[in-house]
């Protein structure tokens, strides 16, 4: 059974949505869950994607689309590979948290938020991640180095690049403190 | 055989630090080496962060802590284990029973020695994803005494004895909100757990519902025993994975042992407790508007009254806790009002946990009684400066705190005392600064957090906020003025009067309080144009002193835009136009020839 309420309707886009609902229910209380349920599987919010959840679940695009702009998970752009979260927590700020994110927006020409053009990376601040013993912290791709510097980052993102150019999967560890987290 | 357990501790910031590899890495050893007797185990967060990645041995009454464990410790403890001599390092923090060889570690003697811990009772001793080892420690038995022999309003009278207040921030009396829902006319009501910890720097609640989720869930199922409720939810920060993780096991859990759901525990009493992530917004901490977001919208505030004790959820009548709040309530039902109010501080009574981080030795996470002094938290248990240079300020209670300077260190912590200089006690965060830390850049760094964070329904915290942000940006760039200090006192007045929720009326806090007490710094970045802190970039240079310097070419060859020039051997100089002010040059100096000025 394809889409109904459009005749060019893309069937493996309305089975999606419909899967995403069996997880999530379709009630307008689950509105954050079923974004959350998109974002984690696209890594941000399709419009092809939302449109066709807003015609299984009756929930119209712009009540989506209000809720999805008031909070700052949902992002309506790709994520680049590897994602950097520069710790922005007080603990950070005191500890010099603007000068790793200053030189990563140097480094990498891109400001908050923002995807390098290769696509590779993904610059954003985060409110806090909670490891304020090891602040100033930075996350990439999941990983969590402390006690940073604006010299120890740049040889984290050259590392990473060197390893990318080689066509490794992960970024080596540049004898940095970190654990997945 | 003897028993022996090594235990991991497994919290974020543990595992941040490196835990997760050395318990990945003891895990496969003892599966290729045979080490009978020998059981490895998982806790969480053990408070100690400035120790982690943190291994426990215990054997009978022996135990032995090591902190900054890495694999290469690991290996020599295992190695240890198999000879029966376990290594004497000195990253013992603690040793226990028979043939004790070291002295606990100074460094915990005074960090644990202030500390009472009632809220994080469990926390770091039990492996949270086992409700056996939270039973075994007297878990579910304050639900058994308060399904099984306990009317709803004696349950709410011993709550209200024991004094403890809502631990979220606000310090409602806990007791007296229970009784508005219980009084409040409805068939559906609703109990709230409020776990969207926001604060940036604060992980006192992620600390307890990664390290002891049943005991929130269980002061949870109290609190609805006592009002009414038939369903919780529980609204956690999308941000902290692994408590949403613990979090579903734990209810999952209760609910097999019957100490959740249908029927509890063969009474007549029905709860049900649903996890709700949230998605990102400092606002929903407030309740209204915690609300509007449970209920799939926007999370912006609402007028009260109502209060949601007569209408939130789906306007239903609904109850809102703190974490901490609902973590305290197991222990004062089953030992007694008295095992918690014996704390007393002016009108407070009980613990406080809070997250000390900054510029402090010992970071970490502490639970202490009410009346200790700032000092006694900040010097004893976190054993003062970590970079030599004077303690300046503590700042408590966040974006909507404010800053305690040194000289009023001996201020007593309870809700009164603190509310009394300016700051908060809010929900925990306790940041220390020290010299090098500057006051008009604290304020604003807190005010564009509360800008970005406002959620732009009242019109003076959207653009109020916005225009005092402004006259902070001028004041640390240097073109600020005198009557710019003025404009922002104004405002911020204006924006404390007039915004709907406690974002707003709190936001100018910090702003507030370093003006009162560091007006001396505003003055000398408005007419001097410094920053006496060495902060604000516009108003620093950094230099070379030529006496000083070796010609060493260090720092030349780690600035990284390559500002330093100079032949080995000779005297480099800064040029500052190129300079980021990044500091980079003064931390890798062996000479000290570096400074700013």
């Amino acid at each position: 059974m394809g889409c109904t309420c459009c005749k060019n309707g893309n069937s493996a886009l309305n089975a999606e949505a419909k899967d995403i609902i069996s997880i999530t229910g379709k009630e307008k209380e689950k509105t954050i869950p079923i974004l959350q349920e998109i974002q984690s599987r696209k890594g941000y919010i399709p419009e092809d994607l939302l449109r066709e959840v807003s015609g299984v679940t009756g929930i119209a695009v712009s009540d989506f689309y209000s809720v999805a702009t008031f909070y700052s998970q949902f992002r309506f752009t790709p994520l680049g590979k590897h994602l950097i979260r520069v710790c922005n927590g007080t603990a950070c700020f005191v500890s010099g948290a603007d000068i790793l994110f200053d030189t990563l927006s140097d480094l990498l020409k891109v400001g908050d938020g923002e995807t390098t053009e290769d696509g590779l990376f993904t610059l954003e601040t985060v409110a806090c991640l909670g490891c304020c013993s090891l602040a100033p912290v930075v996350m990439i791709s999941g990983r969590v180095y402390g006690k940073q510097n604006s010299d120890s980052v740049r040889k984290l993102i050259s590392s990473i690049i060197a390893d990318e150019a080689k066509g490794e999967k992960t970024a080596a560890e540049a004898g940095q403190t970190g654990g997945t987290a | 055989m003897n028993n022996q357990l090594l235990k991991v501790g497994l919290g974020s910031c543990g595992i941040a630090a490196g835990a997760q590899d050395v318990y990945n890495y003891l895990s496969s050893d003892i599966d290729k080496n045979n080490y009978p007797g020998l059981d490895l185990g998982k806790t969480s967060c053990i408070g100690l962060c400035f120790a982690e990645p943190i291994v426990e041995f215990h054997e009978g009454d022996k135990r032995i802590v090591y902190g900054n464990v890495d694999i290469k410790l690991a290996e020599k403890i295992l190695k240890g284990i198999s000879t029966g001599v376990l290594p004497e390092e000195n990253r013992i923090l603690e040793e226990k029973g028979e043939g004790k060889r070291v002295a606990a570690d100074d460094n915990i003697v005074k960090y644990t020695g202030r500390q009472v811990k009632l809220a994080l009772k469990n926390c770091g001793i039990i492996d949270p994803e086992s409700i056996e080892e939270y039973t075994a420690r007297g878990g579910y038995k304050a639900l058994e005494k308060a399904v099984n022999s306990m009317q709803m309003q004696e349950i709410i009278d011993v709550m209200k004895e024991s004094g403890l207040k809502g631990r979220g921030g606000a310090g409602f009396l806990t007791g007296q909100k229970w009784e508005f829902l219980l009084r409040a006319k409805g068939d559906k009501k609703y109990l709230v757990c409020n776990a969207d910890e926001g604060d940036p720097g604060a992980f006192m609640d992620r600390a307890i519902l990664e390290g002891d989720p049943h005991v929130v869930i269980e002061g949870m199922i109290i609190a609805a025993k006592a009002t009414g409720a038939y369903k919780g939810y529980i609204y956690c920060r999308a941000e902290y994975p692994l408590a949403v993780k613990r979090l579903h096991k734990a209810i999952a859990d209760a609910k097999e042992k019957n100490f959740l759901g249908e029927k509890i525990l063969g009474s007549d009493f029905s709860f049900d407790i649903i996890v709700k992530e949230g998605a990102g917004a400092f606002v929903c901490g407030e309740e209204t508007a915690l609300i509007m977001s449970i209920q799939g919208g926007r999370g912006m505030p609402n007028l009260r009254p109502p209060f949601p004790a007569e209408s939130g959820i789906h306007q239903s009548p609904t109850n809102i806790n703190n974490v901490e709040t609902y973590a305290n309530v197991p222990g004062i039902i089953l030992n007694g009002p008295e095992s918690f109010n014996k704390y007393k501080s002016g009108n407070s009574t009980g613990t406080k946990v809070f997250a000390l981080a900054g510029k402090v030795k010992r970071v970490g996470l502490v639970e202490v009684p009410m009346g200790l002094t700032i000092r006694e938290v900040v010097e004893e248990i976190g054993g003062g400066s970590s970079t030599g240079l004077p303690l300046k300020a503590v700042q408590m209670g966040g974006p909507a705190g404010g800053c305690i300077p040194e000289s009023m260190f001996d201020t007593p912590i309870n809700y009164d005392s603190i509310n009394a200089t300016g700051a908060i006690m809010g929900s925990g965060g306790l940041i220390v600064m020290d010299a090098s830390s500057c006051m008009v850049d604290v304020a604003r760094y807190f005010l564009q957090f509360t800008q970005n964070e406002s959620c732009g329904k009242c019109t003076f915290c959207r653009i109020g906020t916005k225009r005092m942000l402004e006259i902070l940006e001028r004041i640390t760039t240097g073109s600020g003025t005198i009557k710019d200090i003025d404009m922002l006192e104004e405002l911020a007045n204006h924006v404390r009067k007039t915004s709907l929720c406690g974002l707003g009326q709190l936001a100018p806090n910090p702003v507030l309080t370093t003006l009162k007490y560091f007006r001396d710094e505003y003055l000398a970045h408005v007419n001097d144009k410094k920053c006496p802190a060495g902060v604000c970039r516009s108003l620093i240079e950094i230099k070379i002193d030529p006496d000083k310097c070796t010609g060493c070419t260090l720092c030349a060859r780690v600035c990284p835009v390559n500002a330093i020039a100079g032949e080995r051997k000779m005297t480099h100089v800064i040029d500052s136009g190129i300079c980021t002010r990044c500091g980079m040059c003064i931390q890798k100096c062996k000479f000290d020839a570096i400074y700013r000025i």
